[in-house]
């Protein structure tokens, strides 16, 4: 093959430099028969990149359940699709963009949404939401925190929040739900997971499989500049370190847009019935989505770049094949077709050009101006890639007695002080600074935004006729804390507490999707930890019924040598076959019947469903040094997560799915972070918005509850974080038929107390009130507390 | 009787819009692309909200030359009924269709959320279905809804009661307090001199059920049905 004169000459270094190693070169030398120019060494570095080739990651992956009756597309695809019923299916995924999000925040977050919004479409499924887990360091100067440091995780908030909202809001979809968390680890590393859900007709549902030998290979969407080369490709595959910031060039940069004209265009053209196949140009760019379609389709393919619209002069093949330029797209249309494909986008006012076409024989031929720039043959440089079974230690186990752990106040002391400083904390504060940032009422489905439901609730409107029935429910979840304690329960957690927040929004629980955020895969322990979180997960959505229908894996999250916690967070999907049957956290009026729903345990109440492991106490003290509580109040962070009990958990989970359906229900909301008391709180909060019979605005709900008199301590029964448990609110004339539902799902119901309107908010334990204040005192702390940390107060 | 909701690149309320009047309110509606100049024969015309053009170089500025608004120009200046939300606003007044002009929200950011504003205005085909003082529960979702103007247009505006809509707060005690955005006189919406073009910030067809939180935005919708019903008996 031709090669110009002067092209730089591949050597093993030059291999090294594109994180190639010696024995990938070796393999690459075996695949072509011959030395790689610089175009095909580069091609192969990124589409062999940890983050596109999943090499250390595979091995373990494959013990993920993937079937499931209502899962139409599993792992591989752009997204996962499920059927939701009347013809319809739902296309979800979560993606990371956390290095670009360090380097350059606004940007960074920018295109991880763009990203996935556009992994969306390209199935033929319209955006219909969008949520995101977010993690930074800690937003608030302490013991392990620098004011120089806290100041900087403030900066880099403020512009993933404003990148985030700045994608979302102008393309139009909202962003309903995800979550926030702080950790020190994330301090020089945060992470940016975005999920995005979209719609589309069964039938319509679009795969990048290149098909037709002949057929025309289009290129659509923006120019292609130099932004981006290696960006997520090479900024996700290798650890942090002090050059990190040189790499600010390689973070993409994202115009939401273009995207939504390309969103408009692209399902336009995909209704002429002229597309054969498309793939969008995400990571590694021209070179992943050609590369793959003509893998997937098990044709050649063939492409011009002098074709390719370029946004500047003189680019190099390797420049062109290895730009990460956002908003593009590759589609392959019907010889013969083409120009009504074309003429949609020309409509859009887009680009959109006959860059190649399908050919046979599996080799994928980049042309540059009649010279060959690559040549390679599709399928083994897509899977036939280097699999790493990467070497796995245990860490040392932790030793640890009782004075490492929390130790519990005195009976009797008054915990409401603690208790307001919990409602302040950035964890558990209102995150309402941040989401009114983001537009989450875009396309009118929205049933129950940020905070107004375990889940995020939205509606779907038929495609055709705009009617309403069913809705569907999201939520993210992934305690880092805990998985860093043990990543196997800590995983299972992440997946029970997803399904339980969707069943709390009345919706059951059908499917799920991951993103993995690790360190290096390079280091025994964290591929231990990785291991451990694929068995825990593998578990629990074998338990819970959600096969994982896609996601991604984030390695190299570490900056010098740091590691952050292990986080897979999970998003879990659900159907609410009756959109009006939705269920909101907040309590609806006074006098209604507070009742405590535990799956754990039918026989006792949930204060006794302990682990029973030794002692009692030191087990629950062991235990209750991995809450919230326990970080905030005394700094510890220490012990085992609460033992996990999948079986309850279901139980709990179809009982809620039930009570919703029967209508049964008030109000609903789960146990998790910061235990009952921050659940009952969040529950009057949240009433100001929803009182029955409200016009406008109301006066805040309170409650009055009693825990009753078991042996155990106040602060464990009040802000303990085991599962499987949930507050519900009742009227007293359904209380009976809620109690009897409880009893056919064998789920534990007590009556706790009453929904108040005199301002208080009291919990009793022992007899004793542990808990009492003006409910605006503690709804005061926890509205602003936020926003104060975020301005430096 | 036909609403006519435009669509130019970048808007993302157009779909909701549509199906406000389509689907909730049940009347006839249709899309007009932007480079059409033909209005398909439509009683109403809509400039719904989004980002046309990307908000590049300034809200609204890019879509104001879009050849539809040449049309849209024409029609209101026959007294053709013409309601522009969120950046339909924005364009209408870059289009000198509608006085004054938008900045960025004070406090600099995007702010989605409920707000409430009075009706103070019900001699308009936008308001007549409501009470004066009426308050709504709709909501807001912009960078750039601080409306501006020089003293002697708002003198003008007032003078003429062309301010329709204004924020405050839920029990419509205190204007200020409920102004999420810096806008000057708490304006949410105004109509021109002869009250056949208006403009509002929050978004009405975002609230016309309640299971989306508020269905205070009807009765926006709902006045302009009565006036084209008016108006069709009138030349009936």
């Amino acid at each position: 093959m031709a090669t110009a004169v002067t092209e730089i000459k591949v050597t093993p270094e030059i291999a090294a430099e594109h994180g190639v190693t010696r024995e990938e070169y070796a393999r690459i030398q075996q695949i072509l028969g011959r030395d790689p120019n610089i175009t095909e060494l580069g091609i192969f570095s990124v589409m062999w990149s940890e983050h596109c080739s999943y090499k250390s990651s595979k091995v373990h992956l494959k013990r993920l359940p993937t079937r499931g009756k209502l899962v139409v597309q599993g792992p591989g695809e752009n997204a996962g699709v499920v059927d939701i019923g009347d013809g319809l299916v739902a296309a979800f995924k979560i993606e990371s963009h956390n290095h670009p999000s360090y380097v350059e925040p606004f940007q960074g977050a920018t295109t991880g949404v763009g990203g996935i919004l556009r992994d969306i479409f390209t199935m033929g499924a319209r955006p219909i939401a969008i949520l995101d887990s977010l993690r930074f360091g800690e937003i608030k100067s302490g013991k392990n925190t620098t004011e120089e440091a806290s100041a900087k995780n403030r900066r880099i908030l403020d512009g993933v929040v404003r990148g985030v909202g700045g994608y979302g809001n102008c393309f139009g979809v909202p962003t309903v739900g995800g979550e926030v968390a702080f950790e020190p680890c994330y301090s020089q590393n945060p992470l940016v997971n975005a999920l995005a859900l979209g719609i589309a007709k069964k039938e319509e549902i679009f795969l990048a499989k290149a098909k037709g030998i002949g057929n025309p290979v289009i290129y659509v969407g923006a120019k292609t500049g130099r932004d981006g080369i290696h960006g997520a490709s090479l900024l996700a595959s290798a650890e942090f370190t002090e050059e990190s910031k040189q790499k600010r060039p390689n973070v993409q940069v994202g115009d939401p847009f273009m995207e939504k004209l390309l969103l408009e265009a692209c399902l336009e053209a995909m209704q002429t019935g002229a597309v054969v196949a498309i793939q969008d140009m995400g990571a590694a760019g021209l070179t992943c989505s050609t590369m793959e379609m003509a893998s997937r389709g098990g044709t050649g393919i063939e492409i011009d770049l002098a074709k390719v619209p370029q946004r500047e002069t003189g680019m190099t093949p390797y420049e062109i094949m290895l730009s990460e330029s956002q908003e593009r797209m590759l589609l392959v249309a019907e010889k013969g077709r083409e120009h009504e494909v074309l003429s949609v986008f020309k409509k859009w006012g887009l680009d959109a050009v006959v860059v190649g076409q399908v050919t046979e024989g599996g080799i994928a031929r980049i042309n540059n101006n009649g010279r060959i720039a690559a040549e390679i043959p599709a399928h083994p440089l897509a899977e036939e890639g280097p699999v790493y079974n990467r070497p796995i230690a245990a860490p040392a186990p932790r030793v640890e007695t009782e004075k490492d752990w929390f130790a519990f106040a005195p009976e009797g002391t008054n915990l409401t002080a603690n208790f307001v400083k919990l409602l302040s904390s950035p964890a558990i504060a209102s995150k309402r600074w941040i989401t009114e940032q983001y537009d989450t009422s875009v396309r009118t489905n929205t049933l129950a935004g940020p905070g107004a439901s375990d889940a995020a609730v939205v509606r779907i409107k038929d495609p055709k006729t705009g009617t309403v029935k069913r809705a569907l429910a999201l939520s993210t979840d992934g305690n880092g804390r805990w998985c860093q304690l043990n990543p196997r329960v800590g995983a299972m957690h992440a997946v029970a507490e997803a399904a339980r927040n969707v069943a709390a929004s009345g919706a059951r629980p059908i499917a799920a999707t991951n993103c993995l955020n690790f360190g290096s895969p390079e280091k025994p322990e964290v591929m231990w930890q990785f291991s451990q979180t694929i068995d825990g997960l593998a578990e629990a959505c074998t338990a819970l019924n959600t096969p994982i229908t896609g996601g991604n894996v984030s390695f190299y999250n570490e900056t010098l040598g740091k590691s952050i916690y292990p986080t897979p967070v999970i998003g879990v999907l659900g159907i609410l076959d009756d959109a009006s049957r939705v269920l909101k956290i907040a309590f609806r009026q006074e006098g209604d019947i507070i009742v405590l729903l535990d799956g754990s345990t039918s026989a006792v109440g949930a204060q006794h469903a302990a682990p029973l492991l030794g002692n009692l106490s030191s087990a629950l003290a062991r235990e209750f040094s991995s809450s919230e509580y326990s970080k905030t109040i005394a700094s510890i962070i220490a012990g085992e997560p609460p033992a996990i009990d999948l079986p309850a958990e279901k139980r709990l989970q179809d009982c809620l799915v039930a009570l919703a359906a029967e209508g049964a229900l008030q109000s609903a909301h789960d146990i998790s972070d910061g235990g009952l008391a921050v659940t009952l709180a969040e529950s009057c909060f949240a009433s100001a918005s929803s009182l029955v019979g409200a016009q406008h605005a109301a006066p805040v709900l309170g409650a009055i509850v009693n825990l009753g008199a078991d042996s155990l301590c106040s602060e464990h029964a009040l802000f303990n974080e085991r599962g499987a448990r949930a507050i519900v609110s009742v009227t007293s004339s359904r209380l009976a038929a809620v109690l009897n539902t409880a009893r056919q799902y064998n789920v534990a119901a007590h009556e706790l107390g009453q929904v108040t309107r005199n301002g208080s908010f009291r919990i009793e334990h022992k007899g004793r009130a542990v808990l009492d204040s003006s409910i605006e005192t503690l709804r005061d702390a926890w509205a602003h507390s936020l926003e104060r940390a975020l301005a430096g107060r | 009787m036909k609403f006519g909701v435009v669509v130019f690149p970048g808007s993302n309320c157009d779909h909701d819009a549509f199906y406000a009047i389509g689907n909730v309110l049940h009347k006839p509606v249709e899309f007009i692309w932007h480079q059409s100049e033909n209005l398909a024969n439509c009683d109403a015309i809509i400039l719904p909200g989004g980002f046309s053009y990307g908000d590049h170089l300034r809200t609204g500025a890019i879509a104001r030359f879009s050849p539809v608004m040449k049309s849209v120009e024409k029609f209101a200046k026959s007294g053709g009924m013409v309601l522009g939300i969120c950046n339909g606003f924005q364009i209408l007044c870059e289009a000198g269709l509608l006085p004054g002009a938008m900045m960025r929200n004070s406090g600099l950011r995007f702010i989605c959320r409920h707000v409430h504003i009075r009706v103070e205005q019900t001699d308009t085909p936008f308001t007549n279905a409501a009470q004066k003082g009426q308050i709504l529960k709709i909501p807001i979702a912009h960078s750039d809804g601080n409306y501006h103007c020089d003293e002697a247009t708002l003198a003008d505006l007032e003078e003429n009661r062309q301010v329709i809509f204004r924020y405050t707060t839920p029990d419509g005690s205190d204007d200020n307090v409920g102004n999420p955005n810096g806008a000057v006189h708490n304006i949410a919406g105004i109509c021109n001199r002869e009250r056949n073009v208006a403009g509002l910030m929050p978004h009405p067809e975002r609230a016309v059920e309640s299971a989306l939180g508020s269905s205070d935005g009807l009765v926006i919708f709902h006045s302009m049905v009565e006036a084209l019903v008016g108006a069709a008996k009138a030349t009936a």
